[in-house]
């Protein structure tokens, strides 16, 4: 089963860490994607850019209204996702917390996914 | 990462926020640091066995606030602060002060908080000393390295610009919309003078004050989080983010300033590259031009650029142009013949920046751009004359540098052509 894992944390938390902090997470995530991947289980990952770098189309209208900023102001942001190939729901769990070995703080949402595509836009 | 250094992070995210609102409960500046103070202390104290609270802000603004009105009680000898056991569990009083951050209201705290320390009355060294101690958190320490000044030096800036404060009296009612955005005007105006303290740091002061480009951005973020929909406010972020993408590239090992021309552009940071030209793109949807704005799309223009060589010179100029109308000013202009003398050669340019002498001529980069235009020209003497005066105006040591260098390289090509010239005849 795919799994979608995606990644909250607290954005200004995340923004005001140092470049050293930021890029000692980072090495560390490689060597745990590194893991999943050698394990034939990961799929795309993605880190966004800070929610102010967010636009929002909201669609319940016509025509659809363009918004600056995130959908929702939650207190902690959707700062990027994984697509991971568990066997079962506790394989993802056991992804999702050898990930969070790597990147303590904040929340790792854990979703089967219904439909996939790997779609064709390049790399 | 250890529990020490993500609350540190923590407690300085969430410092605007929680003085913004102890300063509304107190309307006291120096009452709303001491708390913030106190509730960091209690926070190192009670988070590394507890945990962090849910929402760190909020615990903080409510621990902040007790101990204040405790300080205050304890002088008139009342009640003593619950003990840390008791405070550390906040949940119930946590969610009834989220709801509360959660309006609005929060919004106006920060702003009237950043804009008493940008306040127009102040001059731009105290507002930049105000808004890197108050608002950023750094220490007086931290601040007077940057600025090159004794530690004693800065506290009295800051001390002086606190009592300038106090008596210009920022209302505490909600602002109207024209007082809004001109509070955003002045605020987004501080953030720039800080993004270019640190800019303009070279040599050995990069180390100390490279770091105010990264409080420039992160104010700049804050401001952009509270006022989603602001286009100069999303112009500053990309200006600053496109310009800081550079700084790997902008100094050699001794310190001394690599031209433009002459940066290893994979050294270029394209992370805050890309965030930069998303940030444009929302910005420019917006259809309200504005000088960050145009100053961004100009920084786009050259991160873009695959070499200098590339670079889209013509839209330069035109946007240069558009924000000599916007901002007129004879730097502006100095830019503008920049990039003119690429588009139409140096002559055009020598023209364009001559009737700007008198009022440049104490500028730096007047006399640097003049002797640059003049060698191309081959004037040789006129152009060293402009150099030397270059080097007499320099600010630092690394443009003074830069400009012998080029000095150098003028006298040096002109002995090669002359030698040439002998051994011809």
């Amino acid at each position: 089963m795919q799994y979608a894992i995606l990644c909250y944390h607290a954005e200004d938390v995340v923004c005001a860490w140092s470049k050293e902090q930021d890029d000692a997470v980072m090495s560390k995530l490689m060597v745990v994607h590194e893991r999943i991947a050698k394990a034939g289980k990961l799929g795309p990952v993605a880190r966004l850019m800070p929610t102010t770098a967010a636009t929002t189309l909201r669609k319940d209208q016509d025509p659809p209204l363009v918004l600056d900023g995130p959908f929702a102001e939650t207190k902690e942001q959707l700062l990027g996702f994984y697509i991971v190939d568990g066997e079962s729901l506790d394989d993802a769990l056991n992804i999702a917390r050898d990930l969070a070995t790597a990147n303590p703080g904040g929340a790792y949402e854990i979703r089967p996914i219904m439909f996939y595509e790997t779609g064709s836009a390049a790399k | 990462m250890t529990d020490l250094t993500w609350i540190h992070a923590a407690l300085t995210s969430a410092r605007p926020q929680v003085v913004a609102a102890l300063l509304r409960y107190f309307r006291n500046l120096d009452t709303a640091e001491e708390a913030f103070q106190e509730a960091c202390l209690r926070a190192l104290k009670t988070w590394p066995a507890n945990g962090p609270p849910r929402d760190p802000s909020s615990w903080l603004i409510m621990v902040g606030r007790n101990s204040a009105i405790d300080a205050a009680r304890r002088q008139s000898k009342q009640q003593p602060l619950p003990a840390d056991d008791l405070i550390s569990n906040l949940d119930d009083a946590e969610a009834a002060l989220a709801d509360q951050l959660d309006g609005a209201g929060y919004r106006d705290d920060i702003l009237r908080l950043l804009f008493i320390c940008c306040h127009p009355e102040l001059p731009a060294t105290q507002q930049i000393a105000m808004a890197l101690r108050v608002v950023c958190g750094l220490s007086v320490a931290q601040i007077a390295r940057a600025f090159l000044v004794s530690e004693s030096a800065m506290e009295q800036r800051i001390t002086r610009a606190k009592a300038r404060i106090g008596k210009a009296e920022v209302p505490f009612e909600v602002p109207g919309a024209v007082e809004r955005s001109e509070r955003l005007a002045a605020v987004a105006g501080t953030i720039y003078l800080i993004f270019n303290e640190g800019y303009s740091a070279s040599g050995d002061t990069i180390s100390d004050r490279g770091a105010l480009c990264d409080e420039g951005i992160r104010l700049a973020r804050l401001l952009l989080r509270l006022f989603p929909s602001e286009p100069e406010i999303m112009g500053l972020t990309a200006l600053m983010l496109l310009q800081h993408a550079r700084a790997a590239a902008r100094f050699d090992g001794e310190g001394a300033i690599i031209l433009l021309e002459d940066q290893d552009r994979s050294l270029w940071n394209r992370r805050q590259i890309h965030e930069g030209l998303a940030m444009l793109d929302k910005a420019i949807r917006h259809r309200r031009p504005g000088a960050y704005q145009i100053q961004a799309a100009i920084a786009g223009l050259h991160a873009n650029a695959k070499t200098f060589d590339q670079t889209d010179w013509a839209q330069i100029e035109a946007l240069y142009a558009s924000l000599e109308v916007v901002q007129p000013s004879p730097v502006v202009s100095l830019n503008r013949a920049v990039a003119l003398s690429k588009v139409r050669g140096p002559q055009a340019a020598l023209d364009m920046i001559e009737p700007l002498a008198a009022r440049l001529s104490g500028y730096f980069y007047f006399f640097g751009l003049k002797g640059h235009l003049l060698k191309q020209l081959g004037r040789v003497d006129d152009a060293r004359e402009a150099f030397n005066h270059a080097i007499s105006l320099a600010n630092s040591t690394a443009e003074a540098a830069h400009i012998r260098n080029q000095l150098d390289r003028l006298m040096k090509d002109n002995s090669l052509a002359e030698n040439h010239k002998i051994k011809k005849n």
